[in-house]
């Protein structure tokens, strides 16, 4: 094998197959002069037609709930009057076809936008209609999935949910030059099992037919392989899934030393069978995008949902950042977000949101029987942690904790659990802070490994300390979800791995091929090699 | 011209389904209702794309109105499912 190229690994699994590109936007030609407005008018209206229909065939067809309602929507879209009339008035006014479904298009996307949150998302789904429409009128073969009748790469600047809900078996793979792990292209491949890297720049200048092939858990794309290097990927990772498939029960190693396996979820949605429970309620995944705070009473009805269902939950308190914009907080727009007011730092502005939010947790607690274990995220001083668990514990929550992903957090761990119940770390915060480097920079993705020796050596401090109080320390963050890297996790002493459900099977079967002591050895490797 | 404003029960707001449930029934009703938020510009409620615009979430107040024959029946039924949660079914369903 030869070159290589790396995004970030957002579903993991391995294959390998030829890449094939999907065609790009149609490009706008010059616009002609239009001698006939309802000639014009009607091939837009029809190009609007085809559109609609075709995507409702698609929704007809689709396998799963989820993406024919999200397709049946768009078919609205390429039939709502208000776009129909404005492409009239367009062609009307002396447009030709196309460009009179663009310019109608961009005022619909405008709107849009400055609605903000949920609502700006739809961009992007209306920026896909847009295409389908504009190559629909000047006769273009349709922008999307491309079927070239045999198994493939596909290989794509990013997907839109038509895309991803159009795939079908003959796609192995997904490889996108943009897009982050809470992209459409990320949540769908990891909901079909599909292996998925994002953000991989470079992707678009493979060759359509060059055999490649694609580890969805490290993000890494070799390129140049022979016809029998990727029937070997695809055998050996078809050998794993059916031995995966197999592994059950509790997290441990070969002779028994317990390592909970959990769930990341962002709501009930999100909860699968399999795991020990939920080591990560991302709670402000219920509430992107809203311009008013959630009510006590509808904290309370979400979070009892959660309990309901999971036998042990780990709840993170509202976790507002540049990437999870909260905007009912009307947080001041800051020049270094990251090093700014977020996570537990909110509360300094913000006390009642905090309060209200930790009242929700009890009530829901309350009702439903529950004893869920309660953190705040990016807290940085023991200080922070003892007024973070006396305002948790005045309301009758038993196990507080603390995430830890700053570095002088790791540094003192053992004053924080003298404050708190348990640690969590987060590796993908920890990382960014402890290398000093951007977890959204695309060139420094070498820093961000979570194989770097400084991290795990923070990570075996906090784990050290958990041992000498006699409490869990476990990891969320994507790191835990890597098999590679679940022994070495086990080896510094984390006691629990909080993951998507997709990489549980994998992280049990690596932690049930070694001995306790095996893990330590590994551990004590990454710790002294350096990368 | 008759008006009712009622406040969005949808946990998700006037977004994705609860969004489409509503411009399906506006579009089945046999009068041109129109949507708006506060004093801002109404929308067709058969317009999704409109609809969306409005940026409507979870307790916004949105006024309906309509005129001509079947105006108050057609703006009874369309409160009444703005009243309720319709990302509910969604949690069945999922």
């Amino acid at each position: 094998m030869g070159e290589a190229l790396r995004g970030l690994g957002v579903s993991p699994g391995r294959t390998a197959g030829p890449v094939i590109r999907m065609a790009g936007p149609p490009a706008l030609p010059q616009p002609r002069p239009a001698t006939d407005p309802g000639a014009e008018a009607a091939a837009a209206a029809h190009a609007l037609e085809a559109v609609a229909e075709d995507l409702e065939r698609r929704a007809a067809s689709a396998g799963d709930p989820e993406a024919a309602d999200i397709l049946e929507a768009q078919a609205m879209m390429a039939r709502d009057p208000m776009l129909g009339d404005g492409v009239e008035d367009n062609c009307r006014a002396g447009m030709d076809a196309a460009h009179a479904l663009d310019a109608a298009f961009a005022v619909h996307r405008r709107a849009l936008v400055e609605a903000g949150g949920y609502f700006a998302e739809r961009a992007a789904d209306l920026d896909d209609l847009r295409n389908r429409a504009v190559a629909a009128a000047l006769g273009l073969p349709p922008p999307g999935v491309p079927a070239p009748g045999h198994p493939f790469v596909l290989v794509a600047e990013d997907l839109s949910p038509a895309d991803t809900a159009g795939l079908d078996a003959s796609v192995l793979a997904l490889v996108t030059e943009k897009g982050g792990p809470t992209s459409h292209t990320a949540i769908l491949a990891r909901g079909r099992g599909l292996p998925a890297v994002v953000g991989c720049a470079g992707a678009l200048s493979l060759d359509d037919g060059t055999l490649v092939s694609v580890d969805g858990a490290t993000g890494e794309i070799a390129i140049g392989l022979s016809g029998a290097d990727a029937e070997r990927v695809r055998a050996a990772d078809a050998r794993e899934r059916a031995e995966l498939a197999r592994g059950e029960g509790p997290g441990r190693t070969s002779d028994g030393h317990p390592v909970k396996l959990l769930l990341n979820i962002g709501s009930a949605r999100d909860l699968a069978d399999g795991a020990e429970g939920v080591g990560l309620f991302r709670t402000e995944f219920l509430f992107l995008g809203r311009r008013t705070e959630p009510s006590l009473e509808e904290q309370v009805t979400a979070y009892s949902e959660v309990f309901s269902r999971a036998p042990l939950v780990v709840v993170r308190t509202l976790d507002a950042g540049t990437d999870k914009p909260l905007p009912f907080l009307g947080l001041p727009q800051e020049p270094n977000p990251a090093l700014g007011v977020r996570g537990l730092r909110v509360s300094r502005l913000l006390p009642g949101v905090l309060d209200t939010q930790l009242e929700a947790i009890a009530r829901a607690a309350d009702a439903t029987g529950a004893e869920p274990w309660v953190m705040a995220p990016m807290v940085t001083t023991a200080g922070e942690a003892a007024e973070f668990a006396a305002r948790a514990r005045a309301r009758g929550i038993a196990r507080v904790g603390v995430m830890v992903e700053v570095p002088a957090a790791a540094l003192h761990a053992d004053r924080l659990l003298r404050e708190v119940d348990f640690l969590s770390i987060g590796t993908n915060d920890l990382s960014q802070y402890t290398l000093a480097a951007d977890r959204q920079h695309p060139g420094l993705a070498d820093l961000l490994d979570p194989w770097q020796p400084a991290l795990l050596e923070l990570i075996g401090r906090c784990a050290e300390a958990g041992r000498a109080a006699g409490k869990p320390v476990g990891v969320c963050g994507e790191a835990a979800g890597d098999p590679r890297l679940a022994p070495v996790l086990a080896g510094l002493g984390v006691t629990s791995l909080s993951m998507a459900a997709v990489c549980v099977p994998a992280v049990r079967a690596a932690l049930a091929t070694r001995t306790l002591t095996e893990c330590r050895e590994l551990a004590a490797k990454a710790l002294a090699d350096g990368l | 011209m008759p008006e009712r404003t009622v406040a969005v029960a949808s946990s998700s707001g006037l977004h994705a389904r609860p969004a489409k449930i509503f411009v399906q029934e506006a579009a089945r009703q046999g009068v041109r209702v129109r949507i708006r938020v506060g004093e801002g510009k109404p929308v067709p409620a058969s317009s999704m794309l409109g609809v969306l615009s409005l940026g409507a979430v979870h307790g916004t107040q949105v006024t309906l109105d309509a005129d001509g024959p079947g105006a108050e029946e057609a703006l009874d039924t369309l409160v009444k499912l703005l009243s309720r949660d319709l990302d509910a079914g969604e949690a069945v369903d999922g």
